[in-house]
């Protein structure tokens, strides 16, 4: 078959000296869809980026359609054929569904005013061409992810893309959104387009793709037919080693309840009610995980549960103790530790030492200071300690955060976290963007905190690493409860989804 | 080379921002002046040619010392408070009053003094902070617009109630003797002042780098969100920060009127706060940093002083120093794309082996 596309020798340094891409070559065939897939940080994305002239590579060709191009701006990729939908949406949320698709290509009435009209019957036209439905005078903001997405499709689709970059589609969907969406890639295989697919989720490309190129480390391990390999496969070319995806097992010492949230409810400044009347509690020895899509409460929760936000009902106890309205400090003495879902922002300061980034909620008690000293002395030994317990990959307790890469700054927070011996564990989203390595290091060791005797809130979006975990599995939808499930035994994602997506409700 | 550019690359980019500087007034001297030779000398080099215009050097620089670290404190927290001015106006009106109705043996009337000035000028710190904590107003208009509150008021206070009316000028009473602060031993022209500037700087820098308070200003000026997660109560420190500045201000102030001028005599601003902004920013917030910036905004000083009256180039010749040097360095992409460049240069070396790419 015809290489639509080939890449050769792409090399990319971005002006921080992370090395994404070192001397990247593929070749994807015409009409079929190829999978690009690789840990987190494997230069996947920047790769593609290259490819649609949104990053500069210091060295490297592009051939498309077999004439070598020069693409320099996604102006220029657009205009020979290449299109590409991002992880993070890029519609205009207050603009309607026809509006956004015609944007920068407006039919106009009288030169000037936007033809509306003209653009509904191009929206119309476009959607039936692929069998893409789309709703054209809604509003994008009230659109559901999979229809966003769909809109994100067909705009690429309208400026005749031949080749169609999907950065991880289905990262933001529920199992049965991405069913949806396959249906539609091979509808559009049909239609003789390229698709190159961009994923870590081994079950998907398994599914879903004909050739798959395996990245680790900013090169090119492998091109393969997908029917090649199986799911482990795969997953071994990626890391570079197994990797285990079996649940883990149970605790046995389960004890007594050590947080007990009480009818939490809370409304937010433009008075939707966010949370609503949560009630839970968590042993000593489980670990409870929340699924749910992004967005339903659960940051909200995760606050009120730090002393970062009040809730306007309900409590919280530790044991017997009330714990409600403490401050973050007041929380963290009683050992309530927390790895939040946004790291960058929370949990680290990236400019500075990880010595600093450590110390944060001990600085103030000895041996870290005696009175109002700080003793650096005991500071760097201990964290030179975690950094060699927690397998953080840092040339010196010295170097600033910024140096890391997204997993070991992960390792940092988690380090930080799990050493301040808790009973409590909130942990939201703790693997999320983190290479694969890290992830399970992360995964053990709070399976181990589990052990000892804590009691974990896992906070979830991936469902494979909730059933993986958790003793017990909550479903929020829309700031509630909508079910439980207390055996986790052969539970699968297809069934949670139900329950994430509100098209079902369990007995709660 | 490449290895030692990154590793230095603030204290290279500071020293061309300088040495661009100057250059560009070496420049400006040979076009304007008739004799280049020696206007460029009575710049540059006239400051250390006499004994006494390097006293006076030492001198100027010490309310410049204060003024930047009271600046630096707030800075280090990222709490853009430019309210040094202010809280040292107020804080030597504050003193000086007290130094005039009271009288004290001077090894308690010295510290006290110090103490009134500081705490009045702590009263101004804390006002734009309470304010951004509580209601994340800016600290840049509130310190701005305080400065002139302090200003008027201040004179005020002096001009309708300690004016000495014998005086041929608008000037305050004299301050008690006992309140004086005399020049160093073996010095014509400086004074203690210096000693006191020198030692809040090392008790800034302690405070800063190694106490739990100080560790708390930074971590809120590095990441405000990481430090509430932490448990810190930022708006416990955005204060506190803010009111240890101005209390060092207000020291500085007052130490100047005790050292030099022993009576209120500032019809006009000093404009002190304004250089403490410059050497916070060319000290990159650092106190023992801040003393050499200080000291050198103090010798281009002297040295302008010096061009002004021995040569036809004038003073402002000094203003033009310093305001490339400030944009240089407050331009946050002089010289990135240079750092950029060996950065991905040192990366490509590193880790892309040779053949992999042609």
């Amino acid at each position: 078959m015809v290489a639509i596309l080939e890449a050769k020798n792409i090399v990319k340094v971005y002006p921080n000296g992370v090395v994404a891409n070192k001397g990247v070559s593929i070749s994807v065939e015409e009409n079929t869809i190829h999978a690009l897939v690789g840990e987190n940080g494997s230069g996947k994305t920047t790769l593609m980026k290259v490819i649609f002239g949104i990053e500069k590579p210091q060295d490297g060709e592009v051939f498309f359609q077999g004439r070598k191009v020069q693409v320099k701006n996604p102006h220029d990729a657009i205009a020979l054929g290449i299109g590409m939908v991002h992880q993070h949406f890029m519609l205009a949320p207050d603009l309607t569904v026809a509006e956004n698709l015609v944007l920068g290509q407006e039919p106009l009435k009288n030169k000037f005013v936007l033809d509306t009209k003209k653009a509904q019957e191009i929206t119309q036209e476009i959607s039936e061409k692929y069998k893409l439905p789309v709703p054209p005078n809604k509003k994008i903001k009230d659109l559901p992810l999979g229809i966003k997405q769909r809109v994100e499709i067909l705009k690429v689709l309208l400026r005749n893309a031949k080749l169609l970059i999907l950065d991880e589609p289905t990262s933001v969907l529920t199992p049965q959104e991405t069913e949806v969406l396959f249906q539609t890639l091979r509808e559009l295989k049909k239609y003789g387009k390229t698709i190159i697919f961009i994923s870590h989720k081994l079950k998907e490309i398994k599914e879903i793709s004909d050739k798959v190129t395996v990245m680790r480390d900013g090169r090119i391990i492998d091109t393969r037919d997908a029917n090649e390999l199986s799911e482990h496969d795969i997953s071994f070319l990626m890391v570079g080693r197994d990797i285990s995806y079996e649940r883990v097992s149970a605790s046995e010492a389960i004890g007594e309840p050590l947080l007990k949230v009480n009818n939490i409810s809370f409304t937010n400044e433009e008075n939707s009610p966010v949370l609503k009347n949560i009630s839970f509690e968590i042993k000593a020895g489980e670990i409870v995980g929340l699924a749910g899509i992004e967005g339903n409460g659960q940051n909200e929760l995760v606050e009120i549960l730090t002393g970062l936000r009040k809730a306007d009902k309900g409590e919280l106890f530790l044991k017997q103790e009330n714990i409600n309205n403490l401050s973050p400090r007041k929380l963290r003495e009683k050992k309530i530790c927390y790895i939040p879902a946004d790291r960058m922002k929370n949990g680290v300061a990236e400019k500075t030492t990880l010595e600093e980034n450590f110390i944060v909620d001990r600085y103030c008690q000895p041996p870290f200071s005696r009175g109002f000293r700080l003793n650096w002395k005991y500071i760097e030994k201990y964290s030179k300690e975690l950094i060699r317990k927690f397998q953080i990959l840092a040339h010196s307790s010295k170097a600033t955060v910024d140096s890391l890469s997204g997993g070991n700054i992960q390792k940092v927070v988690v380090a930080r976290e799990l050493s301040a011996d808790p009973k409590i564990i909130v942990a939201d989203q703790p693997t999320r963007g983190i290479d694969v390595g890290s992830e399970e290091l992360v995964h053990n060791l709070l399976i181990d905190a589990r052990d000892k005797g804590s009691a974990v809130f896992l906070i979830s979006a991936n469902l494979d690493e909730i059933i993986k975990l958790s003793s017990k599995i909550m479903v929020i939808y829309q700031g509630e409860i909508v079910a439980r499930f207390d055996k986790i035994d052969g539970i699968r994602d297809v069934d949670l989804g139900h329950y994430m997506l509100g098209l079902k409700r369990g007995e709660v | 080379m490449d290895k030692f550019i990154l590793n230095y690359f603030n204290t290279i980019r500071i020293s061309i921002a300088i040495s661009i500087g100057v250059a560009i007034s070496l420049f400006l001297i040979l076009i304007i002046s008739k004799d280049p030779g020696a206007s460029i000398g009575y710049l540059f080099l006239s400051p250390f040619l006499s004994r006494i215009r390097l006293e006076s050097l030492i001198s100027v620089a010490a309310p410049i010392i204060f003024c930047g670290i009271a600046i630096a404190i707030p800075f280090q927290a990222k709490i853009f408070n430019v309210g040094a001015e202010g809280a040292l106006f107020i804080g030597a009106v504050a003193g000086v009053v007290f130094a005039i109705v009271t009288k004290m043996p001077p090894l308690i009337h010295i510290p006290l003094t110090l103490l009134v000035a500081g705490l009045a000028g702590g009263i101004w710190g804390l006002i734009p902070g309470f304010l951004k904590a509580k209601w994340n107003t800016s600290e840049l208009v509130v310190s701005l617009m305080m400065n002139y509150v302090a200003y008027f008021l201040g004179l005020y206070i002096i001009n309708y109630y300690f004016r000495d009316k014998a005086a041929g000028a608008l000037v305050s009473l004299r301050i008690s003797s006992s309140a004086w602060i005399s020049t160093l031993p073996f010095f014509s022209r400086t004074s203690w002042s210096i000693v006191i500037a020198l030692t809040f700087a090392l008790l800034v820098y302690f405070l800063l780098y190694h106490t739990t308070l100080g560790y708390e200003i930074r971590t809120t000026g590095f990441n405000l969100h990481f430090a509430k997660f932490g448990g810190i109560n930022v708006f416990k420190i955005i204060i506190l920060a803010q009111i240890i500045g101005g209390f060092i201000a207000g020291v500085g102030g007052m130490t100047e009127i005790m050292a030099i001028h022993r009576r209120f005599n500032w019809q006009v601003s000093p404009g002190f706060g304004w250089d403490g902004v410059m050497v916070a920013i060319i000290g990159r917030n650092h106190p023992i940093l801040i003393i050499f910036a200080s000291l050198f905004l103090a010798y281009l000083r002297i040295g302008g002083h010096h061009l002004n009256l021995m040569s036809d180039v004038p003073y402002e010749m000094v203003s033009v120093i310093q305001s490339v040097i400030i944009l240089l360095i407050t331009a946050e992409a002089f010289l990135v794309q240079w750092k950029e460049r060996i950065t991905v240069k040192e990366a490509e070396r590193k880790e892309i082996p040779h053949g992999t790419t042609s």
